[in-house]
């Protein structure tokens, strides 16, 4: 218990003081995982838009896999990010093993089927007679899907706040493809996994404290987007 | 003159099933057309078709006599509007879903805020103009849906079943409103409906649509009261429909014989053919012994049986046995004077300007081979 507690005391201090390690090891975190969020936004939506609006053949199968990823778990990832960067292997040419890019990459692989599975069930929640409805009304295929992203804006939010929260909290890719690089692609949880093993648990604490305090801050700021939305009816 | 919208040899086909087989059906410029017709018979198919939202199987689609290419579709669909029964509005305010279509079009702000104010009010729901979507009752939320239509000035607007939603009083509220705005304007409609009422409220033209084929194409007032098909006169709400023989014309009436009674019917038909004569429950009259010696040389009048007495709304429907069955709409009043018990005798008479006579020749065979139900 007084390991705990001293824990807590460290992490406090370190926060407190704005020790210039722990800062740039969080601020890295947030970046990289903030930007792979970002990406998966980008392609995850409209694919996610796309299975979930549309009917074609291959479609069950299509969001099998896609929900299957959503639980992708990150050493596998991490393994393939590494095989695809290896210097020997396929992209090895660009030279981003152990970068903080090779953490994006993986990171990105990883939110993407958890942003793009929520995105499909968002919109199949939506009345399917809606994206006709808009048309009805002159709207490009264009124009009413961008009206119909913002009619599911509340679940979408869960989709961001999901993706942010599977690759904020994974270890295994980012140890894997980053290599935990001091200054360089060392990010609050591989930190956390060293000092762990060195058995500074102190500093293992106060860095998984400032993990949940990070993440707790970061979903609650979406979560008052949504509910100050929805709440608006 | 050239039809403002036309479809050419329209076919729809879910995998074998035919939904919708029209080889032409042309709509005129300020013709308000309504399309009738069961649940599943195609109606919201073709409003789909015609409002350029799904592309037949087969079939062309002219717009002022003009196949559009694909890069025209949408420019045409932006000369056109259509409002569903449920309103799918979007979750904002009233305002901002009138001006969906008006923003789809890139009007510019301050002219899409006089059009916005201007259906809002014609529509009664000016007040709501800054109240969120989703906190409407569903007759304001069908006005939303209506103004959303009106407001972008559509050379053709497309309702289906735009009222069917809705609660009997609010839904007569909109559709008497609604007729007025369509009244002091110009503007084509083409709605699907299964309310006689409705149709012959709105509808400058009435399209029966049976089995994705259209029965009868016509008036209001011919559709109604002169089906063109046994199937067309059970849609339009014929409970009276006789298989009978025709046996002599005189003075432009006719008379047929049905299961060995003899009818007067307005019209001429064939003597000897074989028919079958159509009358409205509501257009057959329960008379006391006393007045049925009054009756005319212009109806016919039956003694028949009360079989069964049943609640109908405001008006009581009978089962009456003269020989065949006949259904009656009576007076509240009537019934429950108590003269009208099962098993008593009454007087019925059928106005022969009430009877519709449809010639049937392959009839005879089957009346051959059933007995008259």
């Amino acid at each position: 218990m007084d390991l705990v507690l001293e824990g807590f005391r460290q992490a406090f201090l370190l926060i407190l003081r704005g020790d210039h390690e722990v800062m740039e090891i969080t601020w890295l975190s947030l970046k990289l995982s903030g930007l792979a969020t970002m990406l998966s936004l980008l392609i995850g939506v409209p694919l996610g838009a796309a299975i979930g609006l549309r009917r074609f053949p291959t479609r069950n199968l299509v969001l099998g896999v896609i929900n299957s990823g959503m639980g992708l778990p990150p050493v596998v990832v991490g393994l393939f990010v590494s095989i695809v960067l290896w210097r020997r292997g396929p992209l090895g040419f660009l030279e981003l093993l152990y970068t903080p890019s090779a953490i994006v990459l993986a990171q990105f692989i990883i939110a993407t089927p958890v942003v793009a599975g929520l995105t499909a069930a968002a919109m199949q929640q939506l009345d399917p007679r809606l994206m006709l409805q808009l048309k009805g009304l002159g709207a490009s295929t264009w124009q009413a899907l961008m009206l119909l992203v913002r009619e599911a804006r509340f679940s979408l939010l869960a989709a961001v706040m999901a993706g942010f929260g599977a690759v904020i909290s994974e270890v295994g890719a980012s140890m894997m493809v980053g290599g935990n690089i001091l200054h360089y692609t060392r990010v609050l949880t591989t930190a956390t996994v060293l000092e762990t093993s060195k058995g500074n648990f102190a500093i293992a604490i106060a860095l998984s404290v400032i993990l949940l305090l990070l993440t707790f801050t970061i979903t609650m700021t979406i979560t008052a987007l949504q509910q100050s939305g929805s709440n608006r009816a | 003159m050239t039809p403002l919208i036309e479809l050419r040899d329209g076919l729809v086909r879910h995998g074998r099933r035919v939904v919708l087989d029209i080889p032409d059906l042309a709509i005129q410029e300020g013709e308000r057309l309504a399309i009738m017709g069961p649940n599943g018979s195609g109606k919201s198919s073709l409003l789909r078709i015609l409002g350029l939202l799904e592309v037949p199987t087969r079939g062309t689609v002219r717009f002022h006599g003009e196949v559009p290419d694909k890069s025209q579709r949408l420019a045409i669909r932006r000369r056109m509007a259509s409002v569903f029964q449920a309103s799918l509005l979007c979750d904002t305010t009233v305002h901002a879903n009138v001006g969906l279509g008006l923003r789809f079009r890139r009007y510019p702000r301050v002219e899409s805020d006089k059009l916005i104010r201007h259906w809002l009010d014609r529509l009664g729901i000016g007040s709501l103009a800054f109240r969120s979507a989703r906190t409407l009752s569903g007759g304001e939320a069908q006005r939303t849906s209506l103004a959303r239509g009106f407001v972008v000035a559509p050379e053709v607007l497309f309702l289906d079943e735009a009222f069917g939603a809705l609660d009997a009083p609010t839904r007569e509220a909109l559709l008497l409103d609604t007729e007025t705005i369509l009244r002091d304007s110009n503007i084509t409609v083409v709605f699907a409906t299964h309310e006689r009422a409705e149709a012959q409220l709105l509808a400058t033209r009435v399209a029966i649509l049976l089995d994705g084929r259209i029965a009868q194409i016509d008036a209001p007032t011919r559709v109604f009261a002169a089906p063109a098909s046994e199937a067309v006169a059970r849609f339009v709400g014929f409970e009276n429909i006789l298989p009978a023989r025709v046996l002599g014309v005189t003075g432009g009436m006719t008379d047929v014989e049905v299961n060995g009674t003899l009818i007067r019917v307005g019209g001429t038909g064939r003597i000897g053919e074989s028919a079958l004569i159509c009358v409205r429950a509501e257009d057959i009259r329960l008379l006391r012994p006393e007045a049925a010696r009054l009756v005319s040389d212009r109806s016919t009048l039956l003694s028949a049986t009360v079989r069964r007495v049943m609640p109908a709304g405001g008006m009581f429907r009978l089962d009456l046995d003269a020989g065949f069955r006949l259904r009656v709409l009576v007076n509240r009043h009537l019934a429950e004077a108590g003269t009208l018990a099962e098993g008593s005798q009454v007087h019925a008479s059928i106005p022969a300007a009430a009877v519709h006579l449809i010639p049937v020749p392959e009839l005879a065979h089957r009346a051959a081979a059933s007995s008259v139900a």
